[in-house]
């Protein structure tokens, strides 16, 4: 062996070796993530997981599994199946997943997960929830200035807490915002159907038109497109939620209520990836930029400059703490 | 708001929910009469829903997008006579099959075309049928009772809401006063006796389920371009099963289907409003209540107010030829 071939193999494994050490840091995290029902392109919750997780690859490279569950039954295989396969972290999405991630987490105690929207007690599980209530307080606000009719209405989807604290913070920003307005509050139905039901979220919505309304937000996932639709066929306002829904019908959402749910899944991967993972609970509200209003082209004419002021300044009282919007999921109750 | 205008808007909810159960049921009753079995109307629905979601779109015309469910309905019609009548296969299996592959369907197909998981994207207002004012509608809206009921209940749907109601009696026409319908009804009853006097049963039957694919496109199409504004998967959500409920409700009959119709649109635009509603010394209605109430009284009125439904003597039995 002469000294030029030692010299290119040297070359070689110079060239070689950072390569092959970032192709095995590469490969230490091979996430994955269950989404809900609904589909990835729901256009609200999952599809903003979804917009996490690809973020994530794109920035990294770093590919994922992904799984579409068709009927909340197949959470714990689709669950069971990647862990099985050494996927880690796996991240599922939507409160109704808990109960199938509480029963596999524990028997795949070396790999981590995470659920959005729900808290699993599991060493190894990271729980992200997201104060929605702080969110909706401050649409609930911009609601009722927006509103010239003094009745806002709200359309929910299953009925859960979730929910619940949800149209009670909405209520009670509101009610903040100009006293003894009206807020009409219906529920989609009490079963998984109820995210994925357009028709009746516009019966519903056409029902609180008529019954005054002139502002309704949606909490519905997929049930929530029909609602946004029946508000601008009115000639009255919508108000989206989890994604950024401005565009859906220009002119006539006044705002959304925004669910960072691909940040929380782009930190639990990003945190994966450099070992800063931690199990326990993670709640994320409108200090952490977890949530917050839409405000962009599509709504700029909707909202006045005093909207736009009480509602900063809300949030800001919210960070502060000079403001506690009341947590409907502590005691069952909202007080109005 | 007083009593008066709740009860209007009630009613008006009515007629919007019930449309496409009532074209749904009457496409039933067509097959059904025929002597074939249609569970297939789910999948239907929901075929015609995405057809006439996806080429309104494409096309900027509703009346097209209309034609494109007609046309898929139609052809799954025919799906279902050709396993049915031609084959002699099992009606409910047949039935249930094609609600199973038009749900998976219509979301692979509509993943392929517009890559948003299934949904179609959102129409605008020219490829959606609008709202009809009927003539007259705003001058007599401020004459008190029977100018609101015109106004506000009557007037403002959309075609396919006239249309439904105005099928009830094309439908009664059709099936007791022409000769095809007495034909139809036959054949559901005693192929054999039909097939006897010289008319063939394979193509009356064939020809029940194609009316009953028309009929069931624009139910479809109702969902997708005239109340809602696209297509999601699986967004029929047992509209078909209810219309095929309300048609045994109706005794495969079209006037008492149309009034079992009206009834579950009634109680599912009532179920919506009667959310959060306190009622004196029960308090407020659980959700859960509310809208387990239609079922209930399905059931009760099932049992105890109306009395025996007789199907037609020869459904779900494919006719074989004596040789």
């Amino acid at each position: 062996m002469n000294c030029k071939q030692v010299f290119s193999i040297i070359a070689v494994l110079a060239v070689s070796l950072p390569v092959t050490v970032f192709a095995v840091r590469a490969s230490e995290i091979a996430p994955a993530v269950v989404y809900s029902t609904g589909g990835k392109f729901d256009g609200s919750f999952n599809q903003s997981a979804f917009e996490g997780a690809d973020r994530f690859k794109q920035e990294t490279g770093i590919d994922y599994r992904e799984f579409e569950l068709r009927n909340d039954t197949q959470s714990e295989q689709a669950i069971r199946n990647f862990a099985r396969e050494g996927r880690d972290p796996i991240i599922v999405i939507g409160f109704q997943q808990a109960t199938s991630l509480a029963k596999v987490a524990p028997e795949f105690p070396d790999t981590r997960f995470a659920i959005v929207d729900m808290v699993v007690d599991q060493p190894n599980v990271q729980s992200v929830v997201f104060r929605e209530h702080e969110g909706t307080y401050l649409v609930g606000m911009l609601a009722a200035m927006a509103s010239d009719t003094g009745t806002i209405g709200v359309v929910g989807g299953m009925d859960i807490p979730l929910i619940r604290r949800m149209t009670c913070g909405y209520a009670l920003g509101a009610l903040q915002a100009v006293s003894g307005i009206k807020v009409l509050e219906n529920m989609t139905g009490t079963t998984g159907a109820a995210w994925n039901d357009p028709a009746r979220g516009a019966e519903l919505a056409t029902t609180q038109i008529g019954l005054g309304a002139d502002v309704v937000l949606q909490l519905a996932g997929g049930t929530g497109i029909g609602v946004l639709q029946a508000a601008a066929d009115a000639g009255k306002l919508g108000i989206g939620s989890d994604a950024n829904q401005n565009g859906l019908h220009p002119g006539s959402v006044l705002t959304s209520m925004v669910k960072h749910v691909d940040v929380a899944v782009f930190d639990a991967f990003e945190a994966a990836r450099n070992g800063g993972w931690k199990p326990g609970i993670r709640s994320l509200g409108l200090a952490e930029g977890g949530i917050d209003w839409a405000f962009d082209d599509f709504n700029r004419d909707l909202i006045t400059p005093a909207m736009k002021d009480a509602a900063d300044a809300a949030r800001n009282d919210i960070i502060d703490g000079r403001i506690t919007v009341h947590d409907y999921m502590q005691d069952g109750t909202c007080p109005r | 708001m007083d009593n008066f205008e709740l009860v209007i808007l009630l009613l008006d909810a009515t007629l919007r929910t019930s449309t496409p159960l009532i074209l749904a049921a009457l496409a039933g009753m067509f097959s059904e009469r025929s002597g074939t079995i249609n569970l297939a109307l789910e999948g239907m629905m929901l075929g015609g829903a995405f057809s006439a979601a996806a080429v309104a779109y494409y096309v900027g015309n509703p009346w097209i997008g209309l034609l494109a469910a007609i046309g898929t309905t139609i052809c799954l019609s025919l799906l279902h006579g050709f396993a049915c009548i031609t084959h002699k296969g099992n009606q409910v299996v047949s039935g249930m099959a094609i609600n199973i592959l038009m749900s998976g369907l219509t979301a692979l197909v509509g993943i392929a075309l517009f890559a948003q998981g299934g949904k179609t994207p959102s129409l605008d207002h020219g490829s959606r049928f609008q709202p009809i004012t009927l003539p007259g509608a705003d001058a007599v809206a401020d004459v008190p009772v029977l100018g609101s009921i015109y106004s506000e209940l009557l007037s403002g749907h959309n075609i396919l809401v006239y249309v439904a109601f105005l099928a009830v009696p094309a439908a009664w026409w059709v099936m007791y006063r022409t000769r095809f319908g007495l034909r139809l009804r036959a054949v559901g009853e005693n192929p054999g006796a039909v097939d006897t006097a010289g008319i063939g049963v394979v193509a009356m039957r064939y020809r029940a389920v194609m009316c009953s694919g028309v009929l069931v496109g624009m139910s479809g199409a109702y969902l997708s371009t005239a109340q809602g504004a696209s297509f999601l998967q699986d967004m029929t959500a047992g509209k078909g099963y209810i219309a095929l409920a309300a048609m045994v409700f109706g005794k495969w009959r079209p006037f008492p289907a149309l009034f079992a119709c009206l009834l579950f649109g009634f109680l599912d635009a009532a179920a919506t409003r009667m959310q959060g509603v306190i009622l004196p010394g029960i308090g407020e209605v659980p959700v859960q209540l509310v809208q387990a109430l239609p079922y209930v009284l399905t059931v009760v009125l099932l049992a105890g107010f109306i009395g025996r439904a007789t199907p037609p003597k020869s459904l779900g039995r494919p006719y074989v030829k004596e040789r």
